[in-house]
């Protein structure tokens, strides 16, 4: 069966239209079916419709995200309270522990991403994971800290990843891959990025369902969450019948 | 002795430079051996195969055993000789017959 590869985390600015067009020219060369670009403040809804339709024009499914970075608790429940049912997905950046914890318990937030290189700011441990584990949370990485660091910062960052990546699967936390880019020059194809996934100790299967299985299992569920057919999991309106 | 099976990768590389050929497998050995030492470089069983200048496409060959680490190498490149540059892998394969025909 054909792999439908994912990059949920292109950090395109949608105001230089040019740029986001190349990028997305790139990915949709590059084989990548689903590719999300995260909703900023700034961003209007023109610019994102006119991204969606970049997108359909070169055959590339446009995946709506939003990315959030809350300060305290109510910061995030507030925020997924507002914009839950208007994105597909959901990112939560954590560097606060308490947020990061309260965002792994929240079955509204899709992935859990830990930008920071401070290996003291980033809380994906065992209490984290096992919260992550019980939720529908999934561990997002973002492969582009790995292409620009060199040196001591990079080594710490692996170090931190690798033992990241070792407790999500312990507790089974599923593990998104993204490319969090910007830049056309610094992007890579899906087994590219896969192979990627080898230096964080992941074998050859788990790396490719990270960049496909894996992220296209989320947009999938949540794109059946935000039908208006969904009633509740499992149950769904398949046709509505007369009123009497 | 047991047999070493080796994998060949073509390879596209995208640069804003032409590199030459020696320029190209040394940044090869370099990122292998920034990522994973000196002894996990020797390894690998690294060469280049071919290199076409014009259209930047290269062969390496590699020890089957070290193909996720080369992989992973290629994939982090992002300068050559003092320009930006990505590598892409296009095609792996058992032989060199097999490579050239799917590469086609």
């Amino acid at each position: 069966m054909t792999r439908v590869f994912a990059d949920l985390h292109l950090r395109v600015n949608p105001k230089d239209q040019q740029a986001a067009q190349q990028l997305i020219d790139k990915s949709a060369k590059f084989g990548y079916r689903l590719i999300s670009i995260p909703f900023t403040s700034g961003m209007r809804q023109d610019e994102l419709a006119n991204l969606k339709s970049i997108c359909t024009k070169v055959g590339v499914d446009f995946v709506s995200r939003a990315d959030f970075h809350p300060r305290t608790e109510n910061d995030l429940t507030y925020f997924l309270r507002k914009f839950r049912r208007q994105f597909e997905i959901i990112s939560i950046s954590c560097d606060d522990k308490e947020v990061a914890r309260q965002a792994a318990k929240d079955r509204r937030v899709d992935l859990l991403n830990f930008f920071s290189l401070d290996y003291h700011k980033r809380f994906f441990d065992r209490a984290e994971a096992e919260l992550a584990s019980c939720s529908l949370a999934a561990l997002e990485v973002d492969i582009k800290p790995l292409l620009i660091l060199e040196g001591p910062p990079r080594v710490r960052l692996l170090m931190s990843l690798r033992r990241e990546v070792a407790l999500a699967r312990e507790f089974k936390v599923p593990i998104v891959i993204s490319s969090g880019i910007a830049e056309e020059r610094l992007m890579r194809s899906p087994r590219d990025m896969a192979s990627l996934g080898y230096l964080l100790g992941l074998d050859e299967a788990s790396t490719l369902d990270a960049v496909s299985t894996n992220p296209a299992a989320i947009v999938a569920n949540n794109r059946e969450k935000l039908s208006s057919r969904f009633v509740a999991p499992g149950i769904s309106v398949v046709k509505e019948g007369k009123v009497l | 002795m047991k047999r070493v099976k080796r994998r060949y990768l073509a390879v596209q590389l995208e640069s804003e430079n032409l590199p030459t050929e020696r320029e190209f497998i040394d940044a090869v050995w370099a990122t292998v051996t920034k990522l994973y030492g000196e002894v996990g470089a020797s390894l690998t069983g690294l060469a280049l195969i071919d290199f076409n200048v014009e259209s930047k496409v290269a062969v390496i060959r590699v020890s089957l055993a070290a193909l996720d680490m080369v992989r992973a190498s290629l994939a982090s490149i992002t300068h050559i000789v003092g320009g930006e540059a990505a590598v892409h892998v296009l095609a792996v394969s058992g032989t060199l017959k097999a490579l050239y025909s799917n590469a086609k």
